[in-house]
């Protein structure tokens, strides 16, 4: 046997290429006679577009293409098809692209669009959740009525409600009435990009018979493919989506971006191929970001800390558009109490349209948002009955037999939220937290959160995996899930060498990705990567040890039964000693006289979320979840009483990841996620003027993160296994973000009494309500 | 149009350039040395670093003009052949790498650092790295394969 496999820390996949520079993203790639793709942005966040001039810029030696709204008579979208490609009629945020060029080089292409007039008609700009779900609220999409959108989707026409989800769970009223307590604040958070390091970036060349050939910077080749296809009006086969290195994701490459706009230019260029990309103000100014969010949680309690009644309301604030955005907002609730068991519960939870840059997809899905709310009025309700933090949690949180808010019932195979909140607790030693050997004025806190998230997607979702051998006995496993650095092809790799008994490096995980020629997958999100292709590519093992079996058997002169897959060998299975190798059956097996039987072995394997229904559109009940993971954090702060600046000593985070199948990359993953929510937690967030105006559109305005400023972490890993995963396997890469910011507000709080309740948690802030305790 | 004559990985370059182009942009596409990133074409990521005359510099910001007569360095003279460099092994080993779009310009910076400094302290490695953003990795196995390299190239163990 060669030696174990799964849990091993193999090194990953590509980081040679990486490390020398000769990896090629799609900034890096040239197509001859490529020409470059210039945008003119809305300066206004909501206006009329009462007249477009292109003429100058037409006549511009080296430009090859002008394009308006008005030649783009599409709408293109994920779940509700809302937007446009370039602005038709209006501008509903600033940094909105109304016109586009192609040109023979970025310069003359930039000098276009300078020489593009357009005139607008400014309109009232509706900038603030509250404000937009008024009554008399100036409406963003004024045709939402007439919107395409997937069933499970409601949008209100004659609204800014993109889509509203309602979860009931027994009876509030009665709820409320019995509580000892009754707890309520409101919580908001800003909106934040992503910030890959690879802006978005797309080549699209046209081709006769209105064919397409893409290169793109996205998370998910088949449904840029799909939702092109659909948007267009093209044939999907017709359509070639390639997919190499990708610079980051984090959610906001899923879906569909720029890849119309450049099929569009190519077109009206003749057919030269177009690129696009996206300056790194571009990137803030106009492409999607994470939603922001306000709540309001009303919570009924008992003396002894039992949640009786939960009443809660989200306003996502979803900016212009809500393609990707709407279920961001389902997804959520659906997880919406956090990893608690809470008997009665009201919740509502609306994506609402406002004239910002729009929201989408980001590294948790609307978790990490909505958990700011949930685990802050955690802190706030125990501190009010006098409960610890950790206490309150341990009794409501979710058990084998809960029942969570849709419905589902908590099994023996789900991991365990308490598990991990207790190996947190003990690792920053919670209990103990006085400041006594600290300078005056500076308070120790401690502060503790938990979360959970399950993958947000269809009830149909789908993925497939090819394998095939080449000619020395090696394997080529093709996925169009991609790998944009989480390490999943390495996993991946690792199962195939453990399902085949052969050693990792004889796998080569096909690296770019291409609609042509890989097998389907959805979408690269939700953490459902591993947890989906893993079972697929566990199945293509199988069928590919199967026909191996199969062909040896003749030669080997048993039945398939008595045939065992060892050490890159089909072995009889009493007979260790009688065997034929891989490479000898890879092609075909060729018998001493040259006769020949088999042929190349290819395989193939799929997988197909099992069980998941719809919700019911009034009580939210039915099963959304593929799998939960569930997690906590811990986290030790000092804090100046006076001035509010505090310093993040130790984080210590958990997850029950059923089974790491390699550790290094499941602690990469925490690693970076968790300094990602850190970043969200202190320092990120966009901030707008009175009239919709970005004012964080650098990084010197929007930081980020810095190598200086990560405190020290300490990573967890909880294995109890999942029955459906790939060795009990679940995903891990969305959720180490969640919860930060809530349980450094959690510790702040602990330290000096403030009760946190707006993000980022900064230090002016923190001062502002010293002050106002004083 | 200026002429201008600089090394880049020690082969001689003499080419025409207009005043207000970018080190960078030349680098990338007019020598195709693809391997130092835009992130984000204003000094604030360190995607873009290459070292020139010993010292990391954004090339975003840095005129071709100013290159002149200049020796640079880019990752791609890292590696010679199969051979990768002590830092790049370090990059690997340490999983410093997820999807690798900072980590030319990171290596570029740690390069830099340790030529001037063989043994950094947590601090040095900080001050040297704190220019260069990565969203995915968190820092801390960048932290440590510096240290590694460090290490491999005969520093103290500190
Ligand atoms: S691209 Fe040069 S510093 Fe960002
Ligand atoms: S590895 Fe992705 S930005 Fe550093």
């Amino acid at each position: 046997m060669t030696e174990e496999m799964i849990g091993k820390s193999v090194k990953r996949i590509k980081a040679l290429e990486k490390v020398t520079g000769n990896a090629k993203f799609v900034h890096d790639i040239e197509i001859q006679g490529m020409l470059h793709a210039k945008m003119k942005l809305s300066p206004h966040a909501h206006a009329k577009i009462v007249n477009i001039d292109t003429t100058k810029a037409k006549s511009l030696p080296g430009v090859w293409a002008v394009l308006t709204g008005k030649e783009l008579p599409y709408k293109v979208g994920l779940y509700l098809v809302d937007k446009d490609i370039l602005a038709v009629n209006k501008v509903r945020y600033q940094g909105e692209p109304v016109a586009a060029v192609a040109a023979e080089t970025k310069e003359i292409a930039e000098k276009a669009v300078e020489l593009i007039e357009v005139e607008y008609k400014k309109l009232d700009a509706v900038l603030d959740v509250q404000k937009a779900v008024e009554e008399d609220a100036p409406l963003v999409h004024e045709n939402l009525g007439e919107l395409e959108s997937a069933p499970v989707f409601f949008p209100k026409p004659g609204t800014n409600i993109a889509h509203h989800t309602k979860i009931r769970k027994g009876d509030t009223e009665k709820g409320f009435a019995k509580a000892d307590h009754i707890i309520e604040n409101e919580f908001t958070l800003p909106m934040v990009d992503h910030t890959a390091m690879e802006t978005h970036t797309s080549i699209a060349e046209w081709k006769p018979g209105r064919k397409v050939k893409i290169w793109t910077s996205a998370q998910s080749p088949f449904a840029v493919r799909n939702l092109l296809a659909n948007g267009l009006h093209l044939n999907h086969e017709d359509i070639e989506v390639i997919v190499p290195y990708v610079g980051g994701g984090f959610g906001g490459k899923a879906g569909i971006h720029f890849e119309p706009l450049v099929t569009c230019l190519s077109r009206a260029a003749d057919g030269r191929p177009v690129k696009i990309v996206m300056s790194r103000e571009e990137e803030f100014n106009s492409v999607p970001v994470r939603q922001g969010l306000y709540s309001r949680l009303k919570t009924g309690v008992n003396d002894d800390g039992e949640i009786v009644a939960q009443e809660t309301e989200f306003l996502w604030d979803s900016g212009a558009n809500a393609d990707y955005g709407v279920n961001v907002t389902r997804a959520a609730a659906t997880a919406g109490v956090g990893p608690y068991e809470i008997k009665n519960v009201k919740l509502d939870s609306k994506t609402v349209y406002t004239n910002k840059i729009f929201g989408t997809a980001y590294r948790g899905f609307g978790h990490l948002e909505i958990l700011w709310a949930i685990e802050r009025q955690m802190d706030l309700v125990a501190k009010e009955i006098g409960i610890s933090p950790y206490d309150i949690r341990m009794k409501n949180g979710l058990d084998v037999g809960s029942v969570t808010i849709t419905g589902e019932h908590i099994g023996e195979s789900h991991g365990r939220v308490k598990e991990c909140l207790r190996e947190v607790a003990k690792e920053i030693d919670f209990e103990n937290r006085d400041s006594d050997d600290l300078p005056e004025g500076k308070k120790r806190g401690k502060g503790v959160a938990t979360l959970h998230k399950a993958p947000a997607m269809p009830t149909n979702t789908g993925t497939a995996a090819f394998l095939k051998f080449n000619e020395n006995g090696t394997l080529n496993l093709t996925v169009s899930l991609t790998d944009y650095g989480q390490g999943t092809y390495t996993a991946l790799a690792q199962i195939v060498a453990d399902q085949l008994d052969m050693p990792v490096d004889k796998v080569n995980v096909v690296w770019e990705n291409n609609t042509e020629t890989e097998p389907y997958d959805w979408q690269t999100v939700a953490s459902k990567g591993l947890f989906m292709s893993g079972n697929a590519v566990i199945k293509a093992s199988q069928d590919m040890a199967q026909q191996l079996k199969e062909v040896a058997s003749e030669p080997l002169r048993c039945s398939v039964e008595d045939l065992v897959i060892e050490d890159e060998k089909v072995k009889v299975r009493h007979h260790l000693d009688k065997y034929i190798s891989f490479k000898e059956l890879a092609m075909g097996y060729t018998y001493e006289n040259g006769n020949a039987i088999g042929g190349p072995l290819v395989a193939r394997g799929n997988y197909i979320a099992q069980g998941l229904t719809n919700l019911d559109p009034e009580t939210g009940q039915g099963l959304p979840a593929l799998d939960w993971t569930y997690g906590a954090h811990g986290v030790e702060v000092i804090v100046d009483e006076d001035t509010g600046e505090f310093e993040v000593v130790k984080i210590a985070s958990a997850f029950d990841v059923g089974k790491a199948i390699n550790k290094e990359n499941v602690i990469g993953q925490i690693q970076g996620g968790v300094i990602q929510g850190y970043g969200s937690a202190v320092m990120e967030g966009y901030q707008f003027s009175e009239d919709g105006r970005l004012l964080t559109n650098t990084f010197t305005d929007y930081k980020v993160p810095s190598i200086a400023d990560i405190p020290e972490l300490k990573p967890i890993i909880v294995e109890n296994a999942q029955e459906d995963g790939p060795y009990g396997a679940r995903g891990v890469a969305e959720h180490p973000m969640l919860s930060i910011p809530s349980v450094i507000g959690n510790a702040v709080q602990d330290a000096i009494g403030v009760k946190i309740k707006e993000m980022p948690v900064i230090p002016e802030k923190i001062f502002e309500l010293i002050e106002a305790n004083k | 149009m200026k002429t201008i004559n600089f090394t880049v990985n020690g082969r001689n370059y003499k080419l025409d350039v207009k005043d207000n182009e970018i080190l960078l942009d030349v680098l990338r596409e007019k020598l195709h040395f693809t391997g130092a990133k835009e992130g984000c074409g204003e000094g604030e990521c360190g995607a873009c670093t290459v070292i020139m005359d010993g010292k990391a510099v954004t090339s975003c910001i840095i005129l071709a003009v100013e290159a002149d007569g200049s020796d640079i360095e880019t990752i791609e003279g890292q590696s010679v052949g199969e051979e990768i460099s002590d830092i790049q092994e370090a990059f690997i080993e340490e999983n410093a790498i997820q999807c690798g779009f900072c980590t030319p310009g990171m290596v570029m910076s740690t390069k830099a650092l340790l030529d001037r400094n063989p043994d950094p302290s947590d601090e040095d490695i900080d001050i040297a790295l704190s220019g260069n953003i990565c969203r995915c990795t968190g820092y801390y196995s960048i932290r440590n394969a510096v240290k590694r390299a460090a290490e491999k190239k005969g520093g103290s163990q500190s």
